[in-house]
């Protein structure tokens, strides 16, 4: 054993000789360290392998008509997917359109109006909307929700159904099971990402901003829209995209309530189909080229919610980069 | 994660609502009572579901859930009545625990190179770029995944639990390495120092300094995954198959689980497949809620401990 070492020779990670452990075992604990975190870009590259593989069957067969044809008849071999595609974007939407509004006041409302006891929690509560399984929300929502929404449905439908401009999306025939009910179910389910997330954002605007913008006689609202809005923009815009990809590739209550027949329609309150919910119906009892069209739907879902991803983490380390340079 | 707040401003004062007490116009004013109004609506939406859902489960399974209810076997036919839900109880557990075994150790390895090794160099920003993009990947494209290199075609393996326990892995490894490294991060780096300066190697400094001083925040994060985890029902229909006997094997033959059941009955028309559904998603949120409130008191008792 070496009793002193050479003055400013070890560094971290560059240790005494003759301690317990050789350098090969430090070397090995590193390697398989970096063996871990090279996984996450392993399994991401063999998903996009093995299942483009796999659907490759299908998208030659089909060719482009996969995306933008209409026609999906596993007993004819017609694999038009652009029903369950613009499906999967609408229900998104919906859930976008009722769950940013609703987050971002829940996110304010933790880090802005409530006392520190309050706001941890509704965090809670908040938690534990995420707590709640899938297959518990569709469940819940076709026992409880689909046939009552029917009658309420064609309320609306009679009532705004006349007025021009609103009666392309809520005029015609109603079921209970249809894209709205999806694209509600969606919203409740995202509201927790997007929440924490939007918190986060927020959270990192400094109090010294907020109260030079009090100290000047501004009310809340206006400090928030002088002093954190501009701040964290990019923050919420990351969380609402993160928010639509979740519920983009949200799969179990979808297929519960959406009604299970294609279209494309602008009424919201009609049946419809997505994407994740035709693969989860039809796998199972799917061979061949049908099984490969419906792996091709796993692959055009895998692409636009790693877009959606993408391009939302980009958005997000760039706000988070200005915050630090700042 | 419940560690970065901004201080709190003093409990009797409000700082933004002084303003409001001096004479400024109806419209300010106006404009401030809607967003308050606005962000006290909002709670309503989250709050509104969680009490109709929780409560509406809890009645319609209280009646079903009993002990014969989970324990028998699975009824064969399910529109009988009688039977239970023992087999998908084992099956959840076994298959969750499985994925939990095989993403927890890879994910916190993970979080010790990002952490520890990689810090700002390339490699490091990749993944964890990577990593935040693959919490995204939807539950049903990691459930094809899983049956097209593992179950029917790629390796031929056949349904089994092991099968689903490789798709749920795979869905929590990036939760495990991201909310790992969060914690790895917070401790101080006058520890890694400390133990440098003892003469340890990197490894011992990462297994017996660093870890275990995390340890608790990351335990919280792991207890976060596998709840979320043990409620996934589409990464499982492709890969473990239906039995209606209880398989302890993850290894061999079909499986199910408590989300599959919910799921199978759900769609039936039958009165008694539907109440085994709502004692099956009873059950289901206990054991989800179980794991995130023991998250929590774990993340909870982290959090005094370092103020």
């Amino acid at each position: 054993m070496t009793a002193l070492a050479p003055p400013g020779a070890p560094g971290a990670g560059e240790p005494i000789q003759g301690t317990a452990g050789g350098a090969g075992v430090d070397r090995t604990f590193r390697g398989i360290a970096v063996a871990a975190g090279l996984l996450v870009l392993a399994i991401l590259a063999l998903i996009a392998y093995t299942t483009t593989t796999k659907a490759w069957p299908a998208f030659t067969h089909q060719g482009i008509s996969f995306v933008t044809g209409r026609n999906w008849n596993p007993n004819t071999n017609s694999f038009g997917a652009l029903d369950f595609i613009y499906g999967t974007l609408l229900t998104a939407t919906i859930a976008l359109v009722l769950a940013v509004p609703a987050s971002l006041g829940i996110a304010l409302f933790i880090t802005e109006l409530a006392p520190r006891r309050l706001s941890n929690a509704v965090t809670y509560v908040v938690d534990m909307l995420a707590a709640i399984p899938s297959v518990v929300y569709g469940y819940w929502a076709l026992a409880v929700l689909v046939s009552p929404a029917t009658n309420f449905y064609s309320n609306i439908a009679n009532s705004l159904g006349r007025v021009p401009g609103l009666s392309s999306l809520f005029g015609g025939s109603a079921r209970g099971a249809s894209f709205m009910t999806a694209g509600v179910i969606l919203a409740i389910m995202i509201v927790p990402i997007i929440t924490s997330l939007s918190r986060e954002a927020l959270i990192t605007v400094s109090q010294d901003d907020k109260n030079g913008a009090i100290a000047m006689g501004a009310t809340r609202i206006e400090m928030l829209r002088v002093a954190v809005f501009p701040r964290v923009r990019s923050g919420l815009i990351a969380a609402a995209m993160l928010g639509l990809g979740r519920a983009m590739g949200e799969t179990i209550a979808v297929a519960l309530i959406i009604g299970s027949s294609p279209k494309i329609t602008s009424h919201l309150f009609r049946s419809g189909d997505t994407m994740a919910s035709v693969i989860v119906h039809q796998f199972p009892e799917a061979v061949d080229i049908h099984r490969a069209a419906l792996i091709g739907l796993g692959v055009v879902l895998f692409a636009i919610t790693i877009a959606v991803n993408v391009a939302a983490r980009a958005i997000a380390n760039r706000s988070v980069l200005v915050g630090n340079a700042r | 994660m419940t560690v970065v707040d901004t201080p709190a401003p003093p409990e009797s004062e409000d700082p933004a609502g002084w303003i409001l007490e001096q004479a400024i116009s109806p419209r300010r004013r106006f404009f401030n009572g809607v967003a308050s109004a606005w962000m006290i609506g909002s709670l309503l939406f989250a709050l509104v579901p969680v009490v109709i859902i929780v409560v509406y489960v809890v009645s319609k399974g209280a009646g079903i859930v009993n002990f014969g209810f989970l324990t028998k076997d699975i009824p064969i036919v399910t529109q009988n009545p009688g039977g239970g839900i023992g087999p998908a109880i084992v099956g959840t557990l076994i298959i969750t625990g499985m994925a939990a075994l095989m993403a927890i150790p890879l994910g916190v390895l993970g979080a010790v190179y990002l952490n520890e090794y990689g810090g700002q160099n390339r490699v490091a920003k990749v993944i964890r770029f990577m990593a935040d993009v693959m919490t995204g990947v939807p539950s049903i494209v990691m459930g094809l995944f899983i049956a097209t290199i593992w179950v029917s075609s790629g390796m031929h393996f056949g349904y089994s639990g092991l099968a689903g326990s490789l798709a749920l892995a795979a869905l929590m490894l990036p939760i495990v390495i991201r909310s790992s490294e969060e914690m790895l991060k917070l401790v101080p780096d006058d520890l890694r120092q400390a133990s440098d300066a003892l003469g340890a190697r990197r490894w011992r400094t990462v297994t017996s300094v660093v870890i275990p001083a995390a340890l608790p925040g990351i335990v919280s994060g792991a207890m976060l995954a596998v709840a979320r985890a043990a409620g996934e029902t589409a990464p499982l229909l492709f890969t473990i198959g239906v039995t209606t006997g209880i398989n302890a094997n993850p290894f061999h033959g079909t499986n199910t689980t408590l989300s599959q059941e919910i799921w199978f009955n759900a769609q039936t028309p039958f009165a008694a497949a539907k109440d085994r559904a709502w004692g099956a998603a009873l059950t289901l949120i206990l054991i989800v809620f179980v794991f995130t409130v023991v998250a929590r008191v774990v993340s909870n008792r982290f959090s005094t401990v370092r103020r």
